[in-house]
């Protein structure tokens, strides 16, 4: 796991976590933001051809390479306005929530940089209702900076609801619009997203915490790590059955088994769940899997959000996939038939499959309803939901031939290894 | 090369498209369109604006897609 | 044309109108999305909702442009459009006006359809639920056939159908919204997290 950077002096390796919180001690340590000083056309042409050699992509899950974001929004005229998206919808991640408590600075660098880049006249920081330490210190973090060279555009806070889709890029940009966070039908991936009539660069917090140091240290120190396909690091939430959850850097490519070792599982995983809950199950044959978009692929999975969950041995994972799958289809937006009555009829199918109540069209019926609901939403919500119930019945396929047979496991009782937000039932749209 | 894009969110299920247009939409059993993306038959592409235009939603609407070269 | 043509021409077109609008008026709202068999051929319902709306439109023409024409009463063409300044049977032909205007909306507001918002023609068509009851009380306040036994017939057939047609329409909206699959419990789940139970889809936005 060690990179040739690791010989480097402190300042110079290239991390995003573990620089100093304060503006001073930020400052000190990283140097101050490069902003454009004198000629902004020659800044700019250097900012994106290092955000271009980089090969950053998007860190939210999506994963869309940040230097196209940036010509796109650039391309559909300045005024806009930069989103830093810090709602961290996905349950069993806390990377966003961490940058945004330790190093908002390098966030907010980031987001002034592609304001500068973009002509974007605001940057607004969206931190949901239900976390309030965490806007407490990006509140803090914007007094520090307001007024001052660090902060050329205005910074602002806004608050939108805690549901999982409400993180969604689109569904954010729709709440800054009009207050309800509803993804947009986008057939056309080329078009900005907008509010009113800005256009709005939305980007992960974790995203452009790269940005602002790869400003810094330029794209070759940033890919001095991972790999050359899938480079630099990134952020992971690991969580489980692990006596130390919490957050990592981890260099792209690294394996995942080694990554889950920095959190100590309890015993060897069953099956770790990678990407998110709309991701996929990776069973022991793939545990030595590097850590990329690519590899993971191959490896039925994909990397999606920086989360790995360790299932212990002593779990039911159809049982989990099946409370995955009740979350998720409870988290829908609403707005589109096949994610509103195909979610949880998947649901309800694999919960059946996993307390083995299980008649004998259940398996084609699963397997049909998969097919059908993927794809077939506005957003990738329900594309999420499928890919996990899907990998969980190749994954479990030895429980599936047991719970098929009419036999629930052992297990299927255990109070759940996963995290799961509890709403108010009134909760907001 | 024509296609039949259906938008989500404004589809109520009325299902007029897949009564006009059997051969390219069918209903899921919610009632729901479902379309595989592939380029419409140049004979049912008339019948396809008739659907696009009467859907009472107005959740079609006919792509030109590109062959990818 | 003599008076009394005239006089029997628009009786007859009013009726026929009525009876036109009542068939129009109960293939619109039996028109639902989801609640209906598979098999059943929506879009034609569809075209023949529109169909009839036209044909009910010209009979109406012809009952606006005989009572006109007709010497006998005075109603003059501001009459038939502007409710309440007629000057025969002014209350009555009023009434016949506002149903006029009425489906004058709705039927310019559907022939331009593709040049208004969604919602706007929306908010517009749901104006003929009005039209209709006070075509109905036109017809029969007029008077003049109202006591005939055949007319007293054929308007409470009318009735009944549009009531029968807002009974399946109003059973078919709670149909949709109770169709949800029925849950089976998943241990160790707080309840909380299901955001809502008889989940049903958002109306659309786009009106």
């Amino acid at each position: 796991m060690g990179s040739a950077s690791d010989t480097l002096p402190a300042t110079k390796r290239y991390r995003i976590l573990g620089h100093p919180t304060d503006l001073a001690g930020h400052v000190a340590t990283l140097g101050p933001v490069p902003l454009p000083a004198s000629s902004l056309r020659v800044w700019r042409e250097g900012f994106v051809s290092a955000l271009e050699a980089s090969g950053l992509p998007g860190r939210g899950g999506a994963g869309f390479p940040a230097a196209i974001k940036l010509a796109v929004a650039h391309s559909a005229g300045g005024r806009g306005v930069v989103v830093v998206n810090g709602m961290e919808s996905e349950p069993a991640s806390d990377k966003d929530k961490l940058l945004l408590l330790r190093s908002p600075h390098l966030v907010l660098d980031g987001a002034q940089l592609l304001a500068a880049a973009s002509g974007a006249r605001n940057v607004t920081v969206c931190v949901p209702l239900d976390r309030d330490h965490v806007a407490t210190a990006v509140s803090t973090a914007i007094a520090e900076r307001a007024g001052t060279r660090h902060a050329p555009v205005p910074e602002t806070l806004a608050r939108p609801p805690s549901r999982f889709i409400a993180g969604e890029e689109s569904a954010l940009a729709a709440w800054l619009d009009s207050g309800a966070s509803l993804p947009a039908f986008r057939p056309d991936k080329g078009m900005p997203l907008r509010i009113g009539r800005q256009s709005a660069l939305v980007h992960n917090a974790e995203t452009l915490a790269h940005v602002a140091m790869i400003a810094r240290t330029g794209s070759d120190a940033f890919r001095a790590h991972g790999l050359i396909e899938d480079p630099g690091t990134c952020l992971v939430t690991i969580s489980g059955a692990v006596e130390n959850p919490g957050v990592v850097e981890v260099d792209r490519g690294t394996p995942l088994i080694d990554i889950v070792q920095r959190a100590t599982p309890h015993q060897a995983p069953q099956a770790l769940l990678v990407g998110g809950y709309g991701g996929a199950w990776v069973g022991p044959e793939h545990f030595a899997t590097p850590y990329a978009s690519l590899s993971l692929r191959a490896a039925g999975s994909s990397a999606g959000v920086g989360i790995v969950v360790v299932l212990g041995p002593d779990a039911c994972g159809l049982m989990e996939s099946a409370r995955i799958a009740h979350y998720l289809a409870g988290q829908s937006a609403g707005q589109c038939g096949p994610c509103v009555y195909g979610l949880p009829a998947v649901a309800d199918d694999v919960a059946r499959l996993a307390q083995g109540r299980v008649d004998v069209t259940l398996m084609a019926r699963l397997d049909r309803r998969l097919q059908e609901v993927d794809g077939r939403g506005a957003c990738r919500h329900p594309d999420g939901a499928v890919q996990l119930v899907r990998s969980a019945l190749r994954v479990f396929a030895a429980d599936v031939r047991v719970h098929a047979a009419g036999a629930p496991c052992a297990h299927a009782d255990r109070p759940t290894q996963l995290r799961f937000p509890t709403l108010p039932l009134t909760g907001g749209a | 090369m024509i296609r039949v894009v259906i938008d989500p969110v404004a589809c109520d299920a009325y299902g007029f498209c897949a009564e006009l247009l059997p051969e390219a939409i069918t209903l899921d059993e919610w009632g729901y369109p479902i379309v595989d993306g592939t380029p419409l038959p140049p004979e049912l592409v008339e019948v396809a604006r008739r659907a696009a235009r009467d859907c009472p939603r107005r959740a079609i609407t006919l792509r030109e897609r590109k062959a990818r070269g | 044309m003599n008076s009394t043509a005239l006089w029997y021409a628009t009786r007859a077109s009013g009726l026929t109108a009525l009876v036109l609008l009542t068939l129009t008026m109960v293939l619109g709202m039996t028109t639902s999305t989801r609640a209906r068999a598979r098999n059943w051929p929506g879009f034609a319902q569809q075209e023949m909702h529109r169909r009839i709306s036209i044909l009910s439109v010209v009979f109406l023409g012809i009952h606006v442009l005989t009572s006109v024409m007709d010497t006998f009463v005075n109603i003059s063409w501001a009459a038939v459009v502007i409710p309440f300044t007629s000057k025969y049977s002014g209350f009555w032909v009023g009434v016949g006006a506002v149903a006029l205007d009425l489906m004058i909306a709705v039927f310019v507001t559907s022939l331009l359809r593709e040049r208004m918002r969604p919602a706007t023609w929306r908010a517009v068509h749901w104006l003929a639920y009005l039209s209709w009851p006070v075509a109905l009380a036109h017809t029969f306040g007029m008077g003049t056939d109202a006591g005939e036994g055949w007319v007293i017939v054929l308007g409470v057939l009318c009735g009944l159908a549009v009531l029968a047609a807002l009974g399946w329409r109003l059973y078919a909206a709670s149909r949709q919204a109770s169709a949800r699959t029925a849950h089976a419990s998943v241990p160790g789940m707080p309840p909380k997290h299901i955001q809502l139970g008889g989940r049903t889809k958002v109306r659309s936005r786009h009106g």
